[in-house]
């Protein structure tokens, strides 16, 4: 159990609402949900994942924090928006949704090898880099990220998107050498750190 | 032109549904000289246009009966139907009211005899069955209309059709040369009830009101039921003119909505309650209504017309908000879309008809009323503020059934009661 975690439970002990209104982006917006059921019948992903929005709402309400942290559905999401659109109490559930999965992801508890969170790793990684996301090292550790053999043959699937994107130049083979960035990598990365530093005061993870 | 006495010590009543002709006559009553101003060619509102009444499922008919008795023996009314109100001027006590009238185009001689429709041949859309049918462009509004006077629609003068009309009267009724008038009425007092609208059922999208021939709404599935409706009482659906058996109705379509209404509409529970009935009436054991909600709200004493509802093995209660309706392109079938959140179940059920509990719109909302009437966030007018003599009655002020409509009105007349008491002593 990673150290944030524990802290995590002890200080928001049986209270898992208030833990996530305090600590999850719009995750104040929880205790608004009417148990509709509109987002979760308008989600065009409904059959696919586990919980949808409004359960993932009651079992929130339920304490159910295991569950809830560990389930796949945040990771699931596309952000279509079309349950905020529709939802009677205009909740954010598209925000309260990357939300839980950024905190489940910073406590460890998010699932082990699930592709959108592996993808948002690799993502992330690569853009704060130099500012700029690198395409080339973006595709080839996404394919790569499960073994060789398993690298080929996603690169192999994929050659006519990868062929079609060089001639588009739309990637370059160069820049597999670092690539460009933004002019001031120095400054941007500074300001990555003072928002994650204003995110960690204001969610309570600072020390 | 009508001669029109009034006074600062006479009450005026805009609206003659049943919150008005309610307000209007408690006032009389009390021997309060009334101005009753309605915009349409009858009074009664939006409650003539119901088949029946919850919880005791009586009809509406013999409430109108009781209160058109009251009207007629009471001298103290002036009903002015076909008219609006234009402009409020003044104070408490002393208002000029500017109301202006548009041409029935029948006068007093009329007996309803129905010479004039029979032989006129145009037909416009009838607005008492929320345009579901046809009425010869000369008209009783319906069977309950007050007064019993038929009505030219205003499309055929000039036309050879007005010309048929004016020569099949015996009694010389028509009057083909009515004009618009204007009015200009001294009121102390003044009742705004002028109830509500049902909320336009195409906004939300999701459903395919407009799209979908057998997406109703709750008020339109009224005159289904009702024997002086488009089908004869028959609830047939709109696409095909098959019975509908199978019925679903979708509580807060448009209500308890951010993106629509705020507001609960309070009276669609009951509504569709209700409406189930309606369908167990006509198919009997193989009536098949399904309730798609998401809270039953059926206070007090109407807990027990719902318990009653829940025994009855025709009817299906699933807890869920429809998310969306699709329709079978073969047979028009809706097609009801959603999660069940009682187990959180996929559905995607076929239905017959789908009726939507549209959800009450103020009629108010938007419209110019004077300057010391106040609005809620929903349109709804609040409570007159001390000192103030335009009070609000009935819908315009809340989302109500009848039975509340006509205590709010009572409260109502007392209240502009008050204001013309006063007016009368400080002349005295």
């Amino acid at each position: 159990m990673s150290e944030l975690n524990e802290q995590a439970l002890a200080k928001y002990r049986n209270s898992f609402l208030r833990e996530v209104e305090e600590r999850v982006d719009e995750g104040e917006w929880v205790k608004m949900c009417m148990q509709c059921g509109v987002c979760a019948g308008s989600c065009p992903f409904g059959p696919h994942w586990e919980h949808s929005p409004q359960k993932i709402f009651m079992m929130i309400r339920a304490g159910k924090r295991e569950e809830v942290l560990a389930s796949d559905s945040m990771w699931m999401c596309t952000s279509c928006y079309n349950c905020v659109v529709r939802c009677p109490r205009k909740l954010p559930i598209t925000t309260i949704m990357h939300g839980l999965a950024t905190y489940a992801h910073r406590l460890g508890l998010a699932p082990k090898n699930q592709p959108t969170r592996d993808f948002s790793v690799i993502f992330w990684e690569n853009f704060t880099r130099n500012g700029r996301a690198n395409e080339i090292r973006l595709m080839l550790r996404l394919w790569f990220k499960d073994g060789i053999g398993a690298g080929i043959r996603k690169a192999l699937a994929m050659k006519d998107v990868g062929l079609g994107m060089l001639r588009a130049k739309r990637m370059s083979p160069l820049e597999i050498f670092g690539g460009h960035g933004v002019k001031d990598v120095k400054g941007f990365q500074a300001m990555i750190r003072k928002a994650q530093e204003i995110e960690d005061r204001k969610r309570g993870f600072s020390k | 032109m009508a001669t029109v006495v009034a006074t600062n010590q006479t009450i005026l009543v805009v609206g003659g549904g049943v919150s008005g002709m309610t307000a209007a006559l408690e006032a009389a009553e009390c021997g309060k000289q009334v101005v009753l101003v309605e915009n349409t060619a009858t009074l009664g509102g939006r409650t003539a246009n119901l088949y029946r009444y919850f919880p005791k499922l009586c009809h509406p008919t013999c409430g109108l009966e009781i209160n058109l008795r009251r009207l007629k023996g009471n001298r103290n009314v002036r009903v002015l139907t076909l008219a609006e109100v234009t402009a409020v001027a003044g104070t408490r006590g002393d208002f000029t009211v500017t109301v202006r009238r548009s041409p029935r185009y029948v006068n007093e001689n009329c007996t309803a005899c129905g010479a004039c429709a029979e032989a006129v041949s145009a037909e416009v859309p009838n607005p008492w069955n929320y345009g579901l049918d046809k009425l010869k462009a000369a008209y009783l509004p319906h069977a309950m209309a007050y007064p019993q006077r038929y009505v030219l629609d205003p499309s055929i003068i000039g036309t050879p059709d007005a010309e048929k009309a004016k020569a099949a009267c015996k009694y010389g009724a028509i009057d083909l040369d009515m004009k618009e008038e204007t009015l200009e009425l001294k009121v102390g007092a003044i009742v705004w009830a002028t109830g509500w609208r049902p909320y336009d059922a195409a906004r939300i999208q999701p459903y395919g009101y407009g799209r979908f021939p057998n997406v109703i709404t709750s008020v339109e599935f009224e005159r289904l039921a009702d024997p002086h409706g488009p089908t004869g009482g028959k609830i047939l659906r709109p696409s095909d003119g098959k019975e509908a058996r199978s019925i679903a109705f979708i509580q807060c379509a448009g209500s308890r909505d951010e993106n629509h209404l705020r507001h609960c509409s309070r009276i669609c529970c009951m509504a569709s309650l209700k409406q189930t009935q309606y369908v167990r009436e006509a198919f009997g054991e193989e009536a098949q209504s399904t309730v798609y909600y998401i809270d039953i709200r059926a206070i007090d004493r109407f807990e027990d017309f719902y318990a009653r509802v829940q025994r009855d093995p025709t009817v299906k209660f699933v807890k869920s908000k429809v998310a969306r309706i699709a329709e079978d392109q073969t047979t028009r079938d809706p097609i009801l879309h959603g999660v069940d959140t009682e187990g959180y179940h996929r559905y995607a059920n076929r239905h017959d008809l789908v009726v939507l509990a549209i959800g009450m719109e103020p009629s108010v909302k938007g419209v110019d009323i004077p300057a010391e009437v106040v609005a809620d966030s929903s349109g709804f007018i609040e409570a007159a503020a001390d000192g103030a003599a335009v009070f609000g009655a009935g819908c315009a002020t809340n989302a109500l059934d009848v039975n509340r409509s006509v205590q709010n009105a009572t409260a109502a007349a007392l209240r502009a009661i008050q204001v013309v008491n006063r007016a009368a002593r400080a002349e005295s």
